[in-house]
C-alpha cells in the first residue's frame, strides 16, 4: 500500500514534550471515565469527567501535549472507549505504562493515541516532571535519564500513520 | 499440527489451515454487537468509513440495556440515534423495550449466538459467550465500526492458558466461585492478551448458566477469550433456540498451551471479592462480617433464571435485614416471566425485595441503585472497581446469588449456613 503524505497526518507529532501526569496500577475505564458521564459520547464532554472521581485537578489542569505515565495493566476493565477518548481530548499525547489492557490497547491505537511499555520508564518518571518522547524509536527522556520503550508495533504504527482505524479501513478496505 | 479450541475457531474464520499464538490474521467475523452506550461512537465511526450499508443486516446486533429504560434526555438521545440506524439500515435484531434484557442474556438466549463463531460485541463481558465453545471478545467502538462496515477484524491470536478444575464441589459454591477464585489465583492482569480455557470433569459438569458465569468474567483477569469446549449440556442448551448450522470445534490433546494450571476445587468455599478488584478475593467465612447497605442481584454475569431460583432458596420465609435494599434485577423478559411464573418473584417480594426491569442498572453504577459515599453493597456482578456502583467511596463486594442474598437477610456479609 502506497502512503501519500495525507497520510502521515497522524504521525507528525513525532516527538512529544510535557508534563508528566503520574497514575499506578490498575487503573481501570471506571475511574478513567465513570459510568454516569457515558450518556453523552462528546469527546470535549469525556474530557471535562475524565478521572473526575480519583484526580479532579486533571480535567482542569492538564495541557495538550502531555504525558500520561501509568504501572500495570492500564485501562482495565469495561471496554469504553470513551475512556481513551476522553484522555485524548484532554490533550493527552502518550501513554506509557508497564503494560496496558487489552481492549484499551486497540481502542487508543484505534483512535490515533500511541502507547508506549516500559517498566523502567513507568517506575523512573515522576509526577510533574517534564518528558521528551521520540514515538518513532520509543525514546523517552526525563527525570535527567533516557529510557528506551518497546518499538510500536509495525501494525499499529501502520494504524497511527494512517491517522486511526478508520483512515486505514477507508483506504484498504473501501477505496481497495 | 496441533491447535487448541481457540486457534481453530480463528483459524477457520480467516481461512487458514492453521495458526499460531502472535499471528496477526483478519478474519470474518459472524455477529456484530453493541449496546446503548458503545453503538453510537461506533456508529459514528461506520458513517466516517463512508460504507452505506452494514455487512450483513441478520448480524449485526444492536441491544439498548445500559442506560435503559432511558434514565435521562441525554441517554434518550444515544438511544434514539441507535434506534434510528437501526431502522435506517433494516437490522432484523435490534432490542429495545420489552423486547429487551441484558445483552449477554438476551444474545444465547435467542440462539443468536451460537457455537464456533467468531463473534465481536463493543462491550467487555461479550466473552460471556466462550461457554458455547465460540471464540467471542469485546472491542471498542472503532473496531466494532469497522466491523459493521466490512465483517472483518484484525486479530492476534492469543496464547491459551488451559485450567483444569477437578473434584467435588462444596456446598454452595459455583461457577461464580470458581471463576472468583481463579482471577484472585491469576490476578487481574494474570491472563492478559490471553485465551482461558477452562476445562476438567467440574466443568463437564457445571450447568450452562454457571458456564456463562465463568466466561463472562475471564476479562476481570485480562483475559481475550474464555473458552469451553462445547458438549452435551451446549447443545441441549442450543437445541430449539436456533435453525441455523454451526460447527463443534474441541482442541486437540496435544495442542500447544502456554500455562497449564491445575485447580483442586475441593478447598474451594463460597468467595467473596473485596474492593476495589475482583481478585480481591477471600472465603466468605473470613468475610469479617462487613455491614451492608444493599444487595443487588442480577446482572450478566448472575441474572440467569437459576441464579433467582438460587437466590429464592434462602430468601423463602425470610424478611430482608431492617433497612437494607434488596434490588433483583432479571437477565430477560423471558427469564422475568419465568421467576413469575415459578412464584420466584413473590418471594423476592415477601422478602422486602425491588424488582427492576431486565437491565444492566446498578451493575455499572448507571441508574436504580446507586450507592452514597461510604455505603457498601453486596453485589452478583463482575466488577467492584473505585465507584463502580456510584460514590467513589462506596464500596461493592462481589459473590455469587446464594451468598448475596443470605447477606441480605443477615444485614452483613456471610453465608447461607449463618441463617
Ligand atoms: S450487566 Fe453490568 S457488566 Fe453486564 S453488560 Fe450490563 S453493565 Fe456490563
Amino acid at each position: 500500500m502506497n502512503y501519500s503524505e495525507e497520510d502521515f497526518k497522524g504521525m507528525e507529532k513525532m516527538r512529544v514534550e510535557g508534563r508528566i501526569w503520574k497514575f499506578g496500577d490498575d487503573v481501570d475505564t471506571d475511574v478513567i471515565i465513570p459510568a454516569r458521564y457515558l450518556n453523552v459520547s462528546a469527546e470535549a464532554e469525556l474530557a471535562k469527567n475524565c478521572f473526575a472521581d480519583i484526580r479532579p485537578d486533571f480535567a482542569t489542569d492538564v495541557a495538550a501535549g502531555d504525558i500520561l505515565v501509568a504501572g500495570k495493566n492500564f485501562g482495565c476493565g469495561s471496554s469504553r472507549e470513551h475512556a481513551p477518548l476522553a484522555i485524548k481530548a484532554a490533550g493527552i499525547r502518550v501513554i506509557i505504562a508497564e503494560s496496558f489492557a487489552r481492549i484499551f490497547y486497540r481502542n487508543a491505537f484505534n483512535i490515533g493515541l500511541p502507547l508506549l511499555e516500559s517498566v523502567e520508564a513507568s517506575q523512573g518518571l515522576s509526577d510533574g516532571e517534564k518528558a521528551v518522547v521520540d514515538l518513532a524509536s520509543g525514546r523517552i527522556e526525563g527525570g535527567g535519564d533516557t529510557f528506551q520503550a518497546k518499538p510500536i508495533p509495525d501494525f499499529m504504527a501502520q494504524l497511527i500513520a494512517a491517522g486511526g482505524l478508520v483512515a486505514y479501513v477507508r483506504k484498504v478496505k473501501v477505496a481497495g | 499440527m496441533p491447535m487448541t479450541i481457540t486457534e481453530k475457531i480463528l483459524a477457520a474464520h480467516a481461512g487458514l489451515d492453521r495458526v499460531s499464538p502472535g499471528d496477526l490474521i483478519e478474519a470474518k467475523v459472524d455477529v456484530a454487537l453493541a449496546n446503548d452506550i458503545t453503538a453510537p461512537l461506533a456508529i459514528k465511526v461506520f458513517n466516517e468509513i463512508g460504507t452505506e450499508e452494514v455487512f450483513d443486516t441478520d448480524r449485526v446486533v444492536l441491544v439498548a440495556d445500559h442506560f435503559v429504560p432511558n434514565k435521562d434526555i441525554a441517554s434518550a438521545q444515544q438511544v434514539k440515534l441507535v434506534r434510528e440506524f437501526a431502522r435506517s439500515q433494516g437490522l432484523k435484531n435490534y432490542f429495545e423495550g420489552g423486547e429487551s434484557g441484558i445483552e449477554h442474556v438476551i444474545l444465547p438466549e435467542k440462539g443468536l449466538v451460537l457455537p464456533g463463531q467468531l463473534i465481536i460485541g463493543a462491550d467487555s463481558h461479550t466473552c460471556t459467550y466462550g461457554a458455547l465453545g465460540a471464540f467471542s471478545t469485546g472491542v471498542g467502538s472503532t473496531d466494532l465500526g469497522a466491523v459493521m462496515a466490512t465483517g472483518e477484524i484484525w486479530l492476534k491470536v492469543p496464547p491459551t492458558i488451559l485450567l483444569r478444575y477437578e473434584g467435588s464441589l462444596r456446598p454452595h459454591v459455583g461457577g461464580k466461585d470458581l471463576i472468583l477464585h481463579t482471577i484472585g489465583l491469576l490476578g487481574v492482569e494474570g491472563a492478559l492478551y490471553c485465551a482461558m480455557e477452562f476445562s476438567g470433569s467440574v466443568i463437564r459438569n457445571l450447568p450452562m448458566h454457571q458456564r456463562f458465569t465463568m466466561s463472562n468474567m475471564a476479562i476481570e483477569a485480562g483475559g481475550k477469550n474464555g473458552i469451553i469446549a462445547p458438549d452435551e449440556t451446549t447443545l441441549a442448551y442450543v437445541a430449539g433456540r436456533t435453525s441455523a448450522r454451526f460447527e463443534i470445534f474441541k482442541s486437540d490433546p496435544d495442542a500447544g498451551y502456554d500455562r497449564v494450571i491445575d485447580i483442586d476445587v475441593n478447598q474451594i468455599e463460597p468467595q467473596v471479592a473485596f474492593p476495589h478488584l475482583p481478585s480481591n478475593v477471600r472465603p466468605v467465612s473470613t468475610a469479617g462480617g462487613v455491614t451492608i447497605d444493599q444487595v443487588v442481584i442480577g446482572s450478566c454475569t448472575n441474572g440467569w433464571l437459576e441464579d433467582l431460583r438460587d437466590a429464592a432458596r434462602v430468601l423463602k420465609g425470610r424478611k430482608v435485614s431492617a433497612g437494607l435494599r434488596l434490588i433483583v434485577m432479571p437477565g430477560s423478559p423471558l427469564i422475568y416471566k419465568m421467576a413469575m411464573q415459578e412464584g420466584i418473584l413473590e418471594t423476592f417480594l415477601d422478602a422486602g425485595a425491588v424488582i427492576g426491569p431486565p437491565c444492566c442498572g446498578p451493575c455499572l453504577g448507571g441508574h436504580m441503585g446507586i450507592l452514597a459515599s461510604g455505603e457498601r453493597a453486596v453485589a452478583t456482578t463482575n466488577r467492584n472497581f473505585i465507584g463502580r456502583m456510584g460514590h467513589p467511596e462506596s464500596e461493592v463486594y462481589l459473590t455469587n446469588p446464594v451468598v448475596a442474598a443470605a447477606s441480605a437477610v443477615l444485614g452483613r456479609i456471610g453465608g447461607p449456613d449463618e441463617l
